[in-house]
């Protein structure tokens, strides 16, 4: 069973049927038990980086993703799914993120906005670069599109584990991974086929 | 490189596409659903509904076509048109919309905007803002700017209701209130299919430093790359010029590329 982990941020429901669309059934749920016992996990998230974290931690959710990654079960993050992996955001302040990856969540820089070239957030469809070839993004092409929504983004310490970069303005990681954990900053379930097929092959490990 | 944006809008009243559509091979082209599927099989990369359903006590139709839309269609869905409470955000986000655009109520009361982009996030808040030029004669009733230049007023109520503001003013206001995309409607263009008018939509572009959506008079292929050079725009709304089937998205994409816009094909 996939469990999409519910802590009251983001749109679960698109993420729910993208899986169902490609043949997986995946549960949205908020219980630390159900999210510890299920095959895999998917964690969403959109708004801002300290509410998710706060809700994580009301939640209970915090120790029990943490132990899940631990034990290299499968892990989807999403957006701010990717960025909540990181040892800390500059969101509204500094505020401390699950520390799985080594890194830092910075915004766009803003003297790229002053001539107005650049918008935040940057929204839309962004091509990508493949850093790394790994199972899940199997068949996705250099110059991919994906859906993104975001003025934020993750600097791994440890650049092996980016797996894609996207330029905007600067070149920055769009997708990570490391064994059984994957992340991306943009959305497989607004992405069409291809963001589809993301969905696909990580229902596929799971099993 | 980020692709500028293609979106088709559809106009839905209780509950159906309006608008005469001729679309070929559709069971029922008045199914917002089904047209939102044939949109996403030819490449659109976004889709607006506007709900013009009079009857506020009606919003359970277009949160259902949301709803639907959701289970067949994997793209960013806004839905605008008589949203009012927080609670209508929560309900559409809910039924699977990504964004909700915001026109009348953010007018009455701007603070609304500010709610809603702390509540829900600014990627989910899109301020939607009707503007006309003003004539001269109305000048003294719009708040300072220099008068050698155009000046543009936000109207509200579907753009029955003149309201004094200054169209530029009012978009760098609805930013610094946590918008995160501005759709901006020309009240002169809309109907035309005259072209976008290029110099407000450059004007609010360059004036923000969010997104901001074209709106209002596309009637040929031409318009639509004016209003993303010209214009300087980050994405293309239409309606009419994708319902009457005069082009399919998939051609206007490739008349983009062949003049070096970039787009996702």
């Amino acid at each position: 069973m996939i469990a999409i982990v519910d802590y009251g941020m983001g749109n679960l429901r698109s993420v729910q049927k993208g899986f169902e669309k490609v043949g997986y059934t995946a549960v949205i749920t908020g219980d630390p038990n159900m999210v510890m016992d299920a095959d895999a996990i998917v964690l969403p998230g959109v708004g801002a980086f300290r509410d998710c974290m706060k809700n994580l931690e009301k939640a209970g959710l915090i120790d029990p993703i943490k132990e899940f990654i631990n034990r290299g079960k499968p892990f989807l993050g999403i957006c701010l799914g990717l960025q909540l992996l990181f040892t800390e955001s500059e969101e509204f302040g500094i505020h401390k993120g699950l520390d799985i990856i080594k890194g830092r969540v910075v915004r766009f820089p803003d003297n790229l906005n002053t001539t107005r070239l650049i918008k935040i957030p940057h929204m839309g469809w962004n091509s990508v670069k493949i850093k790394k070839r790994v199972s899940i993004f199997e068949g996705i092409p250099d110059d991919a599109y994906f859906y993104f929504v975001h003025s934020y983004y993750v600097v791994p310490t440890d650049g092996d584990v980016i797996a894609m970069t996207t330029n905007y303005g600067v070149e920055f990681t769009s997708a990570i991974a490391s064994d059984n954990l994957f992340a991306v900053q943009f959305h497989p379930e607004k992405s069409q086929e291809l963001g589809l097929q993301i969905l696909k092959i990580f229902g596929e490990i799971t099993k | 490189m980020l692709a500028k944006r293609i979106i088709p809008c559809l106009d839905v009243k209780d509950g159906r596409v309006v608008k005469g559509v001729n679309f070929l091979n559709l069971k029922d082209a008045g199914d917002p659903v089904e047209v939102a599927e044939t949109y996403e099989r030819e490449g659109a990369d976004e889709l607006t509904f506007l709900d013009i359903t009079a009857s506020h006590e009606k919003r359970d139709i277009i949160i259902d076509v949301v709803y639907r839309a959701a289970e067949r269609v994997f793209m960013p869905l806004t839905v605008g048109g008589g949203i009012r409470t927080l609670e209508d955000i929560r309900a559409l986000l809910k039924a699977g919309a990504d964004k909700i655009s915001i026109n009348t109520a953010a007018v009455k009361d701007s603070m609304f905007v500010k709610r809603a982009s702390e509540m829900f996030g600014s990627q989910c808040i899109v301020v939607s803002i009707d503007a006309k030029e003003v004539v001269e004669i109305n000048l003294s009733n719009i708040s300072n700017k220099s008068s050698d230049q155009k000046q543009w007023e936000i109207y509200t109520h579907g753009g029955r209701r003149p309201t004094g503001i200054d169209a530029v003013e009012w978009a760098e206001r609805m930013e610094d209130y946590g918008a995160g995309e501005i759709l901006l409607t020309s009240m002169d263009r809309d109907g035309t299919k005259e072209g976008y008018d290029v110099e407000l939509t450059r004007r609010i572009s360059e004036s923000v430093g969010i997104p901001v959506i074209a709106s209002g008079g596309a009637g040929s292929i031409e318009h639509l790359y004016d209003g993303l050079t010209k214009g300087k725009a980050d994405a293309v709304l239409a309606a009419s010029i994708f319902h009457y089937r005069e082009y399919t998205i998939r051609e206007v994409k490739e008349y983009l590329r062949e003049r070096k816009i970039i787009v996702r094909m």
